[in-house]
Protein backbone atom coordinates (compact mmCIF):
# COMPACT_ATOMS: atom_id res chain seq x y z
CA UNK A 1 0.00 0.00 0.00
CA UNK A 2 1.83 3.35 -0.76
CA UNK A 3 1.22 5.85 1.38
CA UNK A 4 3.31 9.15 0.38
CA UNK A 5 1.25 10.86 3.51
CA UNK A 6 1.57 8.83 6.73
CA UNK A 7 -1.46 8.38 7.90
CA UNK A 8 -0.59 8.27 11.65
CA UNK A 9 -1.29 11.88 11.65
CA UNK A 10 -4.71 11.19 11.14
CA UNK A 11 -5.68 9.92 14.61
CA UNK A 12 -5.55 13.80 15.52
CA UNK A 13 -9.29 14.00 13.64
CA UNK A 14 -12.19 13.62 15.10
CA UNK A 15 -14.59 10.79 14.89
CA UNK A 16 -17.12 10.76 12.32
CA UNK A 17 -19.83 9.71 14.85
CA UNK A 18 -19.77 12.02 17.97
CA UNK A 19 -23.41 11.19 19.51
CA UNK A 20 -23.05 14.63 22.11
CA UNK A 21 -23.12 16.39 18.37
CA UNK A 22 -26.43 15.48 17.09
CA UNK A 23 -25.79 16.12 13.79
CA UNK A 24 -23.03 13.07 13.00
CA UNK A 25 -25.89 10.60 14.30
CA UNK A 26 -27.71 10.29 11.01
CA UNK A 27 -24.47 11.69 8.91
CA UNK A 28 -21.67 9.74 9.36
CA UNK A 29 -20.72 6.29 7.96
CA UNK A 30 -21.38 3.05 9.29
CA UNK A 31 -19.12 1.01 7.30
CA UNK A 32 -15.55 0.97 8.03
CA UNK A 33 -14.02 3.86 6.05
CA UNK A 34 -12.26 1.41 2.79
CA UNK A 35 -7.94 2.38 3.11
CA UNK A 36 -6.59 2.95 -0.39
CA UNK A 37 -3.06 3.99 -1.85
CA UNK A 38 -2.33 7.71 -2.30
CA UNK A 39 -2.39 7.84 -6.15
CA UNK A 40 -1.48 10.89 -8.57
CA UNK A 41 -5.48 11.69 -7.86
CA UNK A 42 -5.10 12.43 -4.50
CA UNK A 43 -1.27 13.46 -4.65
CA UNK A 44 -2.14 16.65 -6.80
CA UNK A 45 -4.93 19.59 -5.89
CA UNK A 46 -6.35 22.57 -6.83
CA UNK A 47 -3.99 25.22 -6.99
CA UNK A 48 -5.54 28.89 -5.80
CA UNK A 49 -3.23 31.98 -5.47
CA UNK A 50 -2.83 35.91 -5.05
CA UNK A 51 -5.17 35.63 -8.40
CA UNK A 52 -8.16 34.70 -7.00
CA UNK A 53 -8.04 37.42 -4.40
CA UNK A 54 -9.42 40.71 -4.31
CA UNK A 55 -9.09 43.96 -2.52
CA UNK A 56 -10.34 44.05 1.36
CA UNK A 57 -10.34 40.14 0.67
CA UNK A 58 -7.96 40.35 3.54
CA UNK A 59 -9.68 42.87 5.83
CA UNK A 60 -13.29 42.18 6.67
CA UNK A 61 -13.26 45.50 8.68
CA UNK A 62 -13.20 47.13 5.21
CA UNK A 63 -15.42 45.21 2.62
CA UNK A 64 -18.67 47.93 3.56
CA UNK A 65 -18.67 51.27 3.49
CA UNK A 66 -18.93 52.30 7.19
CA UNK A 67 -16.37 50.21 10.06
CA UNK A 68 -18.18 47.32 11.61
CA UNK A 69 -18.89 47.33 15.39
CA UNK A 70 -17.00 45.07 17.69
CA UNK A 71 -13.73 44.49 19.02
CA UNK A 72 -10.92 44.55 16.14
CA UNK A 73 -8.29 41.92 16.26
CA UNK A 74 -5.49 40.71 13.96
CA UNK A 75 -4.90 37.20 13.13
CA UNK A 76 -1.81 35.88 11.90
CA UNK A 77 -0.10 32.75 12.08
CA UNK A 78 2.02 30.48 9.75
CA UNK A 79 0.91 27.48 8.00
CA UNK A 80 3.54 24.35 8.38
CA UNK A 81 3.17 20.84 7.56
CA UNK A 82 4.06 18.06 9.73
CA UNK A 83 7.36 18.22 9.68
CA UNK A 84 7.19 22.17 10.04
CA UNK A 85 8.11 23.16 6.79
CA UNK A 86 6.84 26.19 5.55
CA UNK A 87 3.43 25.93 3.42
CA UNK A 88 4.11 28.20 0.71
CA UNK A 89 1.33 30.24 -1.43
CA UNK A 90 -2.16 28.07 -0.79
CA UNK A 91 -5.38 29.92 -0.13
CA UNK A 92 -7.41 30.47 3.74
CA UNK A 93 -10.34 31.01 3.40
CA UNK A 94 -12.34 32.17 6.10
CA UNK A 95 -15.93 32.65 7.87
CA UNK A 96 -17.65 33.79 11.07
CA UNK A 97 -20.17 35.21 13.03
CA UNK A 98 -20.24 38.81 13.69
CA UNK A 99 -19.61 40.40 17.10
CA UNK A 100 -23.61 39.84 18.10
CA UNK A 101 -23.21 35.65 17.07
CA UNK A 102 -24.90 36.67 13.88
CA UNK A 103 -24.15 34.71 10.93
CA UNK A 104 -25.69 36.66 7.53
CA UNK A 105 -26.41 33.26 6.36
CA UNK A 106 -30.19 33.68 5.38
CA UNK A 107 -30.81 30.31 7.91
CA UNK A 108 -29.09 31.62 10.95
CA UNK A 109 -32.17 33.07 12.92
CA UNK A 110 -30.98 33.91 15.78
CA UNK A 111 -32.43 36.91 17.13
CA UNK A 112 -29.16 39.14 17.14
CA UNK A 113 -28.63 41.97 15.09
CA UNK A 114 -27.10 41.71 11.43
CA UNK A 115 -24.27 44.31 11.21
CA UNK A 116 -24.83 46.02 7.48
CA UNK A 117 -21.05 46.84 7.44
CA UNK A 118 -19.92 43.15 8.33
CA UNK A 119 -20.01 40.34 6.31
CA UNK A 120 -17.89 37.92 7.78
CA UNK A 121 -16.29 35.89 4.72
CA UNK A 122 -12.32 36.53 4.22
CA UNK A 123 -9.09 35.22 2.09
CA UNK A 124 -5.64 35.17 2.16
CA UNK A 125 -2.58 33.34 0.85
CA UNK A 126 0.37 32.24 2.75
CA UNK A 127 3.85 34.05 1.59
CA UNK A 128 6.95 32.07 1.26
CA UNK A 129 7.13 31.38 4.47
CA UNK A 130 3.79 30.17 4.97
CA UNK A 131 2.71 33.47 6.96
CA UNK A 132 -0.76 35.06 6.57
CA UNK A 133 -2.30 38.00 8.58
CA UNK A 134 -6.12 38.97 8.30
CA UNK A 135 -8.24 41.52 9.91
CA UNK A 136 -11.98 41.50 11.24
CA UNK A 137 -13.68 42.25 14.44
CA UNK A 138 -14.02 38.83 17.11
CA UNK A 139 -16.36 36.89 16.44
CA UNK A 140 -19.59 36.52 18.96
CA UNK A 141 -20.89 33.33 20.75
CA UNK A 142 -23.96 32.36 19.55
CA UNK A 143 -26.75 29.55 20.71
CA UNK A 144 -27.70 26.26 18.84
CA UNK A 145 -30.16 23.49 19.06
CA UNK A 146 -27.83 20.72 19.49
CA UNK A 147 -29.25 20.24 23.27
CA UNK A 148 -31.00 22.41 25.71
CA UNK A 149 -28.94 25.61 26.15
CA UNK A 150 -26.23 25.27 23.98
CA UNK A 151 -23.60 27.59 22.87
CA UNK A 152 -21.19 27.57 20.69
CA UNK A 153 -17.79 29.31 21.81
CA UNK A 154 -16.50 32.01 19.84
CA UNK A 155 -14.36 30.69 16.68
CA UNK A 156 -13.22 31.84 13.49
CA UNK A 157 -13.82 29.25 10.52
CA UNK A 158 -10.98 28.32 8.69
CA UNK A 159 -10.50 26.45 5.36
CA UNK A 160 -7.06 25.62 3.70
CA UNK A 161 -6.17 23.97 0.65
CA UNK A 162 -2.59 22.93 0.94
CA UNK A 163 -0.49 21.15 -2.23
CA UNK A 164 -2.99 18.30 -2.61
CA UNK A 165 -5.96 17.24 -2.33
CA UNK A 166 -5.00 14.91 0.83
CA UNK A 167 -3.99 18.32 2.51
CA UNK A 168 -7.49 19.85 2.18
CA UNK A 169 -8.18 21.14 6.08
CA UNK A 170 -11.53 22.81 7.46
CA UNK A 171 -11.55 23.41 10.88
CA UNK A 172 -11.81 26.29 13.69
CA UNK A 173 -10.11 28.62 15.63
CA UNK A 174 -10.95 29.35 19.18
CA UNK A 175 -10.01 32.04 21.64
CA UNK A 176 -8.52 31.54 24.41
CA UNK A 177 -10.42 31.43 28.14
CA UNK A 178 -13.43 30.85 26.92
CA UNK A 179 -15.97 29.22 29.17
CA UNK A 180 -18.08 27.51 26.31
CA UNK A 181 -15.14 25.26 25.44
CA UNK A 182 -15.94 22.73 27.89
CA UNK A 183 -19.43 22.62 27.26
CA UNK A 184 -18.68 22.49 23.08
CA UNK A 185 -19.23 19.07 21.09
CA UNK A 186 -16.90 20.14 18.49
CA UNK A 187 -14.37 21.32 20.31
CA UNK A 188 -14.75 18.46 22.60
CA UNK A 189 -15.06 16.11 19.65
CA UNK A 190 -10.88 15.86 18.81
CA UNK A 191 -10.05 12.55 21.53
CA UNK A 192 -6.30 13.66 21.96
CA UNK A 193 -6.73 16.90 24.18
CA UNK A 194 -3.18 17.15 22.87
CA UNK A 195 -4.34 18.24 19.48
CA UNK A 196 -7.88 19.89 20.64
CA UNK A 197 -5.48 22.56 21.73
CA UNK A 198 -3.61 23.02 18.37
CA UNK A 199 -7.37 24.73 17.73
CA UNK A 200 -6.53 27.10 20.38
CA UNK A 201 -5.29 30.63 19.24
CA UNK A 202 -3.09 32.61 21.28
CA UNK A 203 -2.98 36.25 22.32
CA UNK A 204 0.33 37.90 20.81
CA UNK A 205 1.63 41.46 21.77
CA UNK A 206 3.65 40.87 18.63
CA UNK A 207 0.70 40.69 16.46
CA UNK A 208 -0.95 43.47 18.16
CA UNK A 209 -0.47 46.98 16.58
CA UNK A 210 -0.77 49.85 19.03
CA UNK A 211 -3.89 52.34 19.24
CA UNK A 212 -5.37 49.80 16.83
CA UNK A 213 -6.06 46.35 17.44
CA UNK A 214 -5.69 43.23 19.21
CA UNK A 215 -3.55 40.31 17.75
CA UNK A 216 -4.24 36.32 18.21
CA UNK A 217 -1.59 34.19 16.59
CA UNK A 218 -2.76 31.02 14.81
CA UNK A 219 -0.76 28.48 13.45
CA UNK A 220 -1.89 25.68 10.91
CA UNK A 221 -0.71 22.53 10.70
CA UNK A 222 -1.65 20.67 7.41
CA UNK A 223 -0.04 16.67 6.64
CA UNK A 224 2.93 16.65 5.24
CA UNK A 225 4.46 14.02 2.98
CA UNK A 226 7.74 11.88 2.64
CA UNK A 227 8.14 13.45 6.17
CA UNK A 228 11.72 13.24 7.15
CA UNK A 229 12.46 13.07 11.16
CA UNK A 230 13.80 16.40 12.32
CA UNK A 231 17.24 16.33 14.41
CA UNK A 232 15.81 16.92 17.72
CA UNK A 233 17.88 19.88 18.95
CA UNK A 234 18.46 18.64 22.28
CA UNK A 235 19.36 14.94 21.68
CA UNK A 236 21.33 15.71 18.27
CA UNK B 1 -1.87 22.90 27.22
CA UNK B 2 -0.44 24.49 24.60
CA UNK B 3 -1.52 26.29 22.36
CA UNK B 4 -1.41 26.47 18.59
CA UNK B 5 2.32 28.13 17.95
CA UNK B 6 4.50 26.41 16.29
CA UNK B 7 8.25 27.60 17.30
CA UNK B 8 10.26 28.32 14.58
CA UNK B 9 12.30 25.68 13.24
CA UNK B 10 10.65 22.52 15.01
CA UNK B 11 8.59 19.72 14.42
CA UNK B 12 4.52 20.29 15.39
CA UNK B 13 2.97 17.76 17.63
CA UNK B 14 0.76 16.74 14.87
CA UNK B 15 -1.91 18.10 12.23
CA UNK B 16 -5.00 20.49 13.22
CA UNK B 17 -7.91 18.48 13.60
CA UNK B 18 -11.00 18.73 11.39
CA UNK B 19 -14.10 20.64 12.68
CA UNK B 20 -18.00 20.83 10.88
CA UNK B 21 -17.90 23.25 8.18
CA UNK B 22 -21.13 23.69 9.49
CA UNK B 23 -24.48 25.00 8.08
CA UNK B 24 -23.19 28.62 7.47
CA UNK B 25 -20.65 28.37 4.78
CA UNK B 26 -21.92 29.02 1.73
CA UNK B 27 -21.32 32.98 2.09
CA UNK B 28 -17.36 32.21 1.79
CA UNK B 29 -17.62 29.20 0.13
CA UNK B 30 -20.13 28.58 -2.25
CA UNK B 31 -21.89 31.95 -2.58
CA UNK B 32 -23.47 31.66 -6.58
CA UNK B 33 -23.97 35.47 -6.25
CA UNK B 34 -26.19 35.35 -3.59
CA UNK B 35 -23.37 36.70 -0.97
CA UNK B 36 -20.66 39.84 -2.07
CA UNK B 37 -17.57 37.19 -2.19
CA UNK B 38 -16.78 36.21 -5.53
CA UNK B 39 -16.74 32.03 -6.20
CA UNK B 40 -13.54 30.67 -5.72
CA UNK B 41 -15.36 27.35 -8.06
CA UNK B 42 -18.48 26.47 -8.73
CA UNK B 43 -19.72 23.34 -10.14
CA UNK B 44 -19.20 24.38 -13.87
CA UNK B 45 -15.82 23.61 -14.81
CA UNK B 46 -16.30 23.30 -18.06
CA UNK B 47 -14.16 25.71 -20.47
CA UNK B 48 -13.28 26.78 -23.65
CA UNK B 49 -10.08 25.10 -23.63
CA UNK B 50 -11.12 22.03 -21.28
CA UNK B 51 -10.82 18.76 -23.26
CA UNK B 52 -12.99 16.18 -23.37
CA UNK B 53 -16.77 14.79 -23.56
CA UNK B 54 -18.97 17.17 -21.26
CA UNK B 55 -20.99 15.86 -18.96
CA UNK B 56 -23.54 16.28 -16.24
CA UNK B 57 -23.31 14.25 -13.33
CA UNK B 58 -26.19 14.58 -10.70
CA UNK B 59 -27.69 13.10 -7.44
CA UNK B 60 -28.69 13.50 -4.43
CA UNK B 61 -26.81 13.53 -0.89
CA UNK B 62 -29.41 11.31 1.73
CA UNK B 63 -28.79 10.83 5.22
CA UNK B 64 -29.03 7.37 7.55
CA UNK B 65 -33.59 8.27 8.13
CA UNK B 66 -33.49 8.71 4.44
CA UNK B 67 -33.90 12.42 4.77
CA UNK B 68 -32.22 14.46 1.99
CA UNK B 69 -29.21 16.88 3.17
CA UNK B 70 -29.80 20.26 2.17
CA UNK B 71 -27.15 21.73 3.55
CA UNK B 72 -23.93 19.60 1.89
CA UNK B 73 -21.28 21.08 0.53
CA UNK B 74 -19.81 18.44 -2.31
CA UNK B 75 -16.09 19.11 -3.90
CA UNK B 76 -14.41 17.44 -7.00
CA UNK B 77 -10.93 17.33 -8.40
CA UNK B 78 -10.23 15.23 -11.58
CA UNK B 79 -8.07 15.19 -14.58
CA UNK B 80 -9.42 15.88 -17.89
CA UNK B 81 -10.22 14.37 -20.92
CA UNK B 82 -7.09 13.08 -21.57
CA UNK B 83 -6.13 12.28 -18.15
CA UNK B 84 -3.66 15.13 -17.21
CA UNK B 85 -4.53 16.82 -13.95
CA UNK B 86 -3.87 20.39 -13.20
CA UNK B 87 -0.75 20.96 -11.22
CA UNK B 88 0.64 17.71 -11.95
CA UNK B 89 1.26 18.26 -16.05
CA UNK B 90 2.70 21.32 -17.09
CA UNK B 91 0.91 21.26 -20.33
CA UNK B 92 -2.04 22.39 -18.08
CA UNK B 93 -0.51 24.93 -15.87
CA UNK B 94 -1.98 28.03 -17.80
CA UNK B 95 -5.15 26.31 -18.71
CA UNK B 96 -8.57 27.85 -17.55
CA UNK B 97 -9.90 23.98 -16.62
CA UNK B 98 -9.00 23.94 -12.88
CA UNK B 99 -10.30 20.49 -12.65
CA UNK B 100 -12.05 21.40 -9.19
CA UNK B 101 -15.41 22.18 -8.58
CA UNK B 102 -17.60 22.70 -5.34
CA UNK B 103 -21.80 22.32 -5.22
CA UNK B 104 -23.58 23.10 -2.64
CA UNK B 105 -26.84 20.96 -2.29
CA UNK B 106 -30.49 22.61 -2.79
CA UNK B 107 -33.45 22.39 -0.57
CA UNK B 108 -34.25 19.26 -2.20
CA UNK B 109 -30.79 17.64 -1.42
CA UNK B 110 -29.68 17.92 -5.23
CA UNK B 111 -25.99 18.23 -6.59
CA UNK B 112 -24.80 18.64 -10.25
CA UNK B 113 -21.40 19.30 -11.77
CA UNK B 114 -21.24 20.20 -15.81
CA UNK B 115 -17.75 19.05 -16.53
CA UNK B 116 -15.72 17.14 -18.74
CA UNK B 117 -15.15 13.11 -18.43
CA UNK B 118 -11.96 12.37 -16.73
CA UNK B 119 -9.12 10.32 -18.82
CA UNK B 120 -7.26 7.57 -16.90
CA UNK B 121 -4.32 8.72 -14.60
CA UNK B 122 -1.97 5.89 -13.40
CA UNK B 123 -2.39 3.95 -9.89
CA UNK B 124 -0.19 2.45 -7.86
CA UNK B 125 2.41 0.86 -9.46
CA UNK B 126 1.76 2.27 -12.91
CA UNK B 127 -1.80 0.11 -13.30
CA UNK B 128 -3.93 2.45 -15.20
CA UNK B 129 -6.98 3.72 -13.25
CA UNK B 130 -10.55 4.11 -14.31
CA UNK B 131 -11.81 7.35 -15.24
CA UNK B 132 -12.96 8.97 -11.77
CA UNK B 133 -13.63 11.79 -9.56
CA UNK B 134 -12.34 12.49 -5.97
CA UNK B 135 -14.99 13.96 -3.88
CA UNK B 136 -14.89 15.80 -0.98
CA UNK B 137 -18.46 15.90 1.14
CA UNK B 138 -18.15 18.98 4.11
CA UNK B 139 -21.86 19.97 6.01
CA UNK B 140 -23.44 20.40 9.09
CA UNK B 141 -22.47 16.81 11.38
CA UNK B 142 -19.86 16.17 9.83
CA UNK B 143 -16.90 16.46 11.45
CA UNK B 144 -14.31 15.31 9.11
CA UNK B 145 -14.20 15.47 5.28
CA UNK B 146 -15.77 12.82 3.61
CA UNK B 147 -13.75 11.17 0.89
CA UNK B 148 -15.23 9.18 -1.85
CA UNK B 149 -15.24 8.92 -5.70
CA UNK B 150 -17.17 8.74 -8.69
CA UNK B 151 -16.54 6.11 -11.49
CA UNK B 152 -18.77 6.07 -14.28
CA UNK B 153 -20.95 3.19 -15.76
CA UNK B 154 -19.64 1.38 -18.69
CA UNK B 155 -15.86 2.26 -18.57
CA UNK B 156 -13.80 -1.19 -19.82
CA UNK B 157 -11.08 0.26 -16.83
CA UNK B 158 -13.78 -0.51 -13.98
CA UNK B 159 -12.82 -3.81 -13.77
CA UNK B 160 -9.43 -3.87 -13.33
CA UNK B 161 -9.26 -0.43 -11.47
CA UNK B 162 -6.59 -1.02 -8.48
CA UNK B 163 -8.99 1.24 -6.48
CA UNK B 164 -12.14 -0.55 -6.90
CA UNK B 165 -10.69 -3.94 -7.06
CA UNK B 166 -10.19 -2.62 -2.59
CA UNK B 167 -13.99 -2.12 -2.40
CA UNK B 168 -16.15 -5.29 -1.74
CA UNK B 169 -17.81 -6.34 -4.93
CA UNK B 170 -21.37 -5.69 -3.49
CA UNK B 171 -20.54 -2.29 -2.59
CA UNK B 172 -18.70 -1.01 -5.94
CA UNK B 173 -22.06 0.34 -7.52
CA UNK B 174 -21.93 2.77 -4.65
CA UNK B 175 -19.51 4.91 -6.18
CA UNK B 176 -20.31 4.01 -10.02
CA UNK B 177 -22.44 6.89 -11.79
CA UNK B 178 -25.00 5.32 -13.98
CA UNK B 179 -25.61 6.78 -17.69
CA UNK B 180 -29.06 8.77 -17.29
CA UNK B 181 -28.72 10.11 -20.85
CA UNK B 182 -26.66 11.19 -23.68
CA UNK B 183 -24.28 13.40 -21.86
CA UNK B 184 -25.89 12.66 -17.95
CA UNK B 185 -24.35 10.64 -15.12
CA UNK B 186 -26.39 9.93 -11.58
CA UNK B 187 -25.70 9.26 -8.67
CA UNK B 188 -26.67 9.57 -5.14
CA UNK B 189 -24.66 10.19 -2.02
CA UNK B 190 -25.79 7.79 1.22
CA UNK B 191 -23.93 9.07 4.14
CA UNK B 192 -25.53 5.96 6.25
CA UNK B 193 -27.51 3.11 6.32
CA UNK B 194 -28.95 0.59 3.22
CA UNK B 195 -27.05 1.08 0.33
CA UNK B 196 -24.56 3.29 2.03
CA UNK B 197 -21.68 4.84 0.08
CA UNK B 198 -18.37 3.44 0.20
CA UNK B 199 -15.46 6.48 1.81
CA UNK B 200 -12.29 6.04 1.52
CA UNK B 201 -9.70 6.75 4.16
CA UNK B 202 -6.09 7.96 2.34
Amino acid sequence: MTAAYPTESLKAHPPYLYPDYRSTVKRSPSRALVVIPHTLSELTGPVYGHESLREHDSDLTRQHAGEPLGERIIVSGRVVDEDGRPVPRTLLEVWQANAAGRYIHVVDQHPAPLDPNFSGAGRVVTDADGRYRFTTIKPGAYPWKNHPNAWRPAHIHFSLFGPTFLTRLVTQMYFPGDPLLALDPMWNSIPDEKARWRMMSSFDIETTEPEWALGYRFDIVLRGRDATPMEDPHHG
Amino acid sequence: MADAVVKAGTKPDGITPSQTAGPYFAYALTPAGRYAIADLATNDLVTDDAVGERITIAGRVIDGDGELVTDAMLEIWQADGEGRLPGADPALSNARFKGFGRCECDAEGRFSFRTVKPGRVPGPNGAMQAPHLDVGVFARGILRRLFTRIYFEGEAGNESDPILKLVPAERRSTVIARRAGADLYKLDIRLQGENETVFFEA
